[in-house]
């Protein structure tokens, strides 16, 4: 039970991240910046922790300062026009800098965790208290985004208009749909929910900064849209199972069980994120993938 | 009643793509300078520290080649990749690769000599580059998987594969405990051409490489494929242009030129295989590469403004007591200007007259409804 | 050029529209009124300014000057919502439809107000009845014919209750039995009174369908007339403005001719969602013959071209001779340089890279000639005079040899691309809708270049969905649907009715099946 608790720990960031940017790609936007994103979120919500002593200003800050990178994407990608690709991997090269520079001052400090959600006493309720009831706020809004997003994208009719400015932005604004707008706001949504990811591993996992504290996690989160083939609910199992394979190689460190150098046991999420990325491209599940037929391609409407 | 509008120009002004890298570096400065200003710094002498004081002498001057070699050899081959299209993000994975085998090269003939040890150093270096950069590579070619994640995963397994390595069966048997290997033999160290400073053969290497770049965009039926690779895939496909080889061959390029990087920067100012072999240069290359507008030369001119940009940040972390992360600030705002550059070179606004505005209440009110 | 008004008011007028683009005028002070119950075309070549004037009227650009009047009322349309609040509806050339959305969603998409879902099925069942328009709301747009995907951006209209209808080339993807429907339903609604924009450039539907018509020349709108009392010929002159020579094809005896290019077999899987699957395709083109392939758009015709050029190597070489040898396996630049030159349809980003200069652009397939290619390295002079040479033979207009190509008019561009393929000699050339979105002089350069290489001795494979452009030039024609051929057949033995039959998919074995994906 316990691990089971860790896994979801070990998701939720990879869950936050991975479903933000589920959302951007839906609306035909690729931002790689998720790392930069994330680091953002890290170092704000715990500087607005330490500062002001309630982990809750440090959540707020967390998706605010991955919305303000969002922002910085936006205005290059989405009305200067630039390649995605690019400004997505300028925003983590920047993220990197930046929150290396702010964060300095934060190192070797320490903040009080986000407290759990629900009382003392239904946390305490044996096997099902810990894994059901023992997390803190930013848990349970990272498993509720999944069904909200799920909703939100195919009943609603702004999630359609989303996922039709996805496929084909010139008939979307053609219908009178306003592209870029709606692609703003994915993106910020995305920023928002990258920084909260960000500020979950320095308030709630680790809970410290360090420098390049994110180890690559917005990149798996990444490679997790494409693995859910662009679906909510799987994008839940992907994180699940990438924290999962966290988790197991942490308890073989731990355990001390096996007689190999720690570091190799570190390559395993990445190697899975490989791995996993082949296996779906592979198997009979490889016709399923299709990515929004505009993912990537700027828009600039006519006048 | 008149409305700005953005119109894409019916061909690149040509002018503009030459301004815009400098345009850039320019609005990165003046950034830079808000920045230490902001932060309490005099941001005159911050800049000065930055950017006037390492040129001031013989030895600073060394240091620029030092830096810039593994820069322009990246960045070289990475420019030539992202013309074809082909986004090869891991090469700091590649580098840490290359710098791993020619270490390799280097302790298993410590203690003997050879002239031969250098060279095969080098040659390990650029095969254990590609070897890496072939796993994306293959995956991208056969199956479709996504190359820059895929190359971006191996930065990390790379990484700690050295660590591993130096913590483990490379650490040195008299080096007290510390993550690190034996100091390389005289026979493994890359020679120094200017005496005096750390400048060493890996300079001309990178030159040479800027050379075969360039003739291979400009003049070769290879270089106009990539080039069409990268712009049409269709287009690239209907010529008769393999995208397959095309995406091997621009891995292998970037992924050995990386991996010499590497092995250059172990035989060269480093001399033996420590957890950590480079600053970053494998990314920085994407920013010289962007810099250099995917010329050879550009990268080559770029690599030089971005060494600078990491000596002078050494510099003034001594000087002015500015922190060393404010190089990765400087980097990415450098990128952010960049693209934003890029947009004038293909886009331009324009004033246009009123459009048709109704002119009796009635129709206002249609419009308000 | 005004008339008397001799009916009720206009619903739409449009006074002065001006709209001019980075070196173009592409409406100059167009007038134009719909009355309503009035089938109204609005008529003119490729690049004439028609669809720049549908995209004002509809919101989605804005005019540099003029003014448009609904109910005589002068109003600023400032988008496409706000075009549907003034009663217009729209039905695009290039569909405004996603692939990967359902029906339903696809119209809802195009409405102001978020239906639900039971009304909208209720709504759309009784319109479908109505008008002779039915539709599955549950199917994606991807496994949906033409003539489907039609139907939903007209119900998509009709669910708004616009009083004027305005239809781009509605006619363009359509079978000829698809397009009499679509006349009835377009019949049936200006009785209820509404006003109905058509724009066409296909003269034979105009005289047929409309009650007048608006004939835009570069711009400027040159006449209204009343398309009753003119024909075809009448009207492509006031389109034109001046005599294009088209050329005439004199079907040659090709009993001995040698078979250049054959297809025994000829079958290629998808590579993609939502391509066509090759089954089967069979065919046996001569030296000196032009052989049409006519068919509805998204039949397979991107497919076939990819498969011809090498693009995709087929699975078995024998499935492809060329000259009698097997040539499946061959790469593209294996076959040029063994004689066949493939045109596709997409001009930008296939046929040419939109960034790259004309010399580059020779050199894009002209690379596999001796000579431009020395030791791996290009010989740019000789490049450029053979580019040169493609542009004065060809008569490309053009500011010079180091433009971009995407700089070019749709005609100008395609002269070049076709007198690049031609310069190289081919002794067999495929093309697909070479003169599709060119002006009408280009278009004629188009067909005069390719009756000469039949001519000379070549082989031409020419696949088109412009079934007058089949019947003129070509010897023999086949149909071609969801990825197989019918047999071809001499033009002389068919009708136009029987093609639109095939084209339709009747007398093809499997008719309907959808490969699953």
């Amino acid at each position: 039970m316990a691990t089971a608790v860790s896994v979801v720990m070990a998701a939720t960031p990879l869950l936050l991240a991975a479903i933000g940017e589920l959302v951007v790609e839906r609306a035909g936007v690729l931002n790689l910046g998720v790392e930069g994103m994330m680091l953002a979120g890290a170092v704000a919500g715990f500087a607005a922790a330490l500062a002001t002593g309630t982990p809750l200003a440090g959540v707020l800050a967390a998706a605010l300062a991955g919305m303000g990178l969002a922002l910085v994407f936006a205005l290059l990608a989405l009305f200067l026009l630039a390649n995605q690709v690019a400004t997505g991997l300028a925003l983590t090269i920047f993220g990197t800098g930046l929150t290396a520079l702010a964060g300095q001052p934060l190192v070797g400090r320490s903040v009080s965790r986000l407290a759990p959600l629900f009382p003392e006493g239904l946390r305490e309720l044996p096997v099902v208290g810990p894994l059901l009831f023992g997390h803190d706020p930013l848990v349970y809004l990272a498993w509720l985004l999944v069904p909200a997003t799920a909703l939100f994208l195919f009943r609603t009719r702004a999630g359609t208009v989303l996922r039709a400015c996805g496929e084909n932005h010139e008939a979307a604004h053609a219908l009178g749909h306003p592209v870029r707008r709606v692609r703003l706001l994915a993106v910020l949504f995305g920023g928002a929910t990258a920084g909260l990811a960000g500020g979950f591993l320095s308030l709630v996992y680790t809970p410290m900064w360090v420098e390049g504290m994110t180890a690559g996690r917005g990149w798996i989160a990444l490679a997790l849209v494409v693995f859910a083939a662009w679906r909510p609910w799987r994008v839940l199992a992907g994180a699940l199972l990438f924290g999962g394979v966290g988790i197991l190689q942490l308890h073989a460190q731990g355990l001390g069980l096996v007689a190999i150098p720690s570091q190799y046991l570190s390559m395993l999420p990445y190697l899975a994120t490989i791995l996993v990325l082949v296996l779906i491209h592979a198997g009979p599940w490889r016709r399923r993938l299709e990515a929004p037929a505009c993912l990537g391609r700027p828009f600039l409407p006519p006048s | 009643m008149s409305r700005l509008v953005v119109e894409r120009r019916p061909r690149p002004s040509r002018w503009l793509s030459w301004a815009a890298p400098p345009l850039a570096l320019l609005a990165t400065l003046l950034a830079g300078a808000l920045l230490f200003g902001l932060s309490g710094h005099d941001p005159l002498a911050a800049l000065r520290a930055w950017f006037v004081s390492p040129l001031a002498s013989l030895y600073g001057l060394g240091e620029l080649g030092v830096k810039a070699t593994p820069l322009v050899l990246v960045g070289t081959g990475l420019a030539l990749g992202f013309r074809a299209g082909v986004w090869n993000i891991g090469a700091e994975g590649q580098l840490t690769v290359g710098a791993i085998a020619a270490g390799l090269v280097a302790l298993a003939t410590w203690g003997t000599e050879g002239a031969w040890i250098f060279p095969a150093m080098l040659a390990a270096g650029v095969l254990g580059g590609m070897a890496w950069a072939a796993v994306p590579a293959e995956l991208r070619v056969r199956l479709g998987v996504n190359e820059i994640l895929v190359s971006l995963m191996l930065v990390y397994v790379a990484d700690l594969l050295l660590k591993a390595l130096v913590f483990g069966p490379l650490k040195d048997p008299e080096g007290y405990g510390f993550p690190q290997s034996r100091l390389f033999d005289t026979p493994a160290l890359a020679p120094i051409l200017v005496p005096g400073t750390r400048l060493h053969l890996g300079a001309l290497l990178a030159l040479a490489a800027v050379l075969l770049a360039w003739a291979f965009t400009a003049r070769t039926l290879g270089g106009f494929a990539w080039r069409v690779q990268g712009l049409a895939p269709r287009a690239a496909r209907y010529a008769g242009f393999a995208e397959g080889r095309i995406v091997r061959l621009s891995f292998a390029v970037s992924g050995g030129l990386a991996g010499l990087a590497g092995a250059l920067e172990v035989a060269g100012p480093i001399g033996q295989l420590l957890p950590s072999v480079s600053p970053g240069y494998g990314f920085t290359a994407i920013i010289v590469a962007f810099l250099g507008r995917l010329h050879p030369a550009g990268v080559l001119v770029a690599a030089l403004v971005v060494a600078l940009a990491y000596i002078g940040g050494e510099n003034a972390q001594i000087e002015a007591g500015l922190p060393e992360a404010v190089t990765g600030v400087f980097q990415g705002l450098l990128l952010f200007f960049l693209l934003a550059a890029e947009f004038l070179v293909h886009y331009r606004i324009r004033r246009r007259g009123p459009a048709a505005a109704p002119r009796t209440s009635a129709s206002s009110a249609e419009t308000a409804a | 050029m005004t008339e008397t008004v001799d009916g009720p008011a206009p619903l739409l007028e449009l006074r002065g529209i001006t709209k001019r683009f980075p070196g173009v005028v592409a409406n100059d002070g167009v007038d134009l009124a719909v009355r309503p119950g009035e089938i109204h075309a609005l008529l003119g070549e490729n690049g004439a300014g028609k669809s720049t004037l549908v995209k004002i009227l509809y919101g989605v650009l804005r005019p540099d000057a003029g003014e448009i009047r609904i109910d005589g009322r002068p109003v600023a349309v400032t988008g496409p919502h706000h075009a549907r609040r003034l009663g217009i509806g729209m039905v695009f050339q290039h569909f405004t439809l996603f692939e990967a959305l359902s029906v339903a969603e696809n119209v809802a998409l195009g409405l102001d107000r978020w239906p639900e879902r039971r009304t909208l099925r209720a709504r759309l069942a009784a319109l479908a009845e109505r008008y002779g328009l039915d539709l599955d709301l549950a199917r994606e747009v991807h496994d949906l014919s033409a003539g489907e995907r039609q139907r939903i951006e007209i119900l998509r209209c009709l669910l708004q209750e616009p009083r004027l209808l305005v239809l781009d080339e509605p006619t363009s993807v359509l079978t000829p039995q698809e397009a009499d429907r679509l006349f009835v339903t377009l019949r049936r609604l200006a009785a209820e009174g509404r006003g109905i924009l058509y724009i066409s450039h296909r003269l034979e539907e105009v005289v047929e369908l409309c009650d007048r018509a608006t004939v835009l020349r570069a711009g400027r709108v040159v006449a209204t007339v009343d398309p009753r009392r003119e024909t075809p010929a009448t009207l492509a002159r006031l389109m034109v403005g001046r005599e294009v020579r088209e050329p005439v094809r004199h079907h040659p005896d090709l009993a001995g001719a040698p078979v250049r290019l054959a297809a025994r077999g000829l079958g290629l899987p998808p590579d993609r969602p939502h391509a066509v699957p090759l089954v089967d395709i069979r065919f046996e083109l001569r030296a000196g013959e032009i052989l049409g392939i006519a068919g509805v758009a998204g039949n397979g015709q991107r497919e076939l071209v990819e498969a011809l050029a090498g693009e995709r190597p087929l699975p078995a070489a024998e499935m492809l001779e060329l000259d009698g040898r097997p040539v499946g396996r061959v790469g593209p630049a294996g076959r040029r340089r063994l004689g066949l030159a493939v045109l596709p349809e997409e001009r930008l980003g296939h046929a040419a890279v939109a960034e790259l200069d004309l010399v580059d652009n020779a050199l894009l397939t002209a690379w596999p000639q001796p000579d431009l290619v020395r030791y791996g390295t290009v010989r740019r002079r000789l490049v450029a005079a053979f580019a040169a040479g493609v542009v004065e033979r060809f008569r490309v207009r053009t500011p010079g040899l180091r433009v971009p190509a995407a700089a070019l008019s749709g005609g100008n561009l395609q002269r070049f691309v076709v007198g690049r393929e031609i310069a190289q000699r081919p002794r067999v050339l495929v093309v697909d809708q070479p003169t599709w979105g060119v002006d009408a002089a280009a278009a004629a350069a188009v067909h005069r270049a390719l009756v000469a290489l039949a001519e000379e001795g070549a082989a031409v494979l020419l696949i088109s969905r412009d079934l007058d452009e089949i019947l003129r030039f070509c010897d023999r024609v086949a149909v071609l649907y969801r990825g197989r051929l019918s047999p071809p057949v001499p033009v002389g033995e068919v009708t136009l009715e029987r093609l639109g039959l095939l084209m339709g998919g009747a007398g093809f074995a499997g008719r309907g099946t959808v490969v699953a994906s």
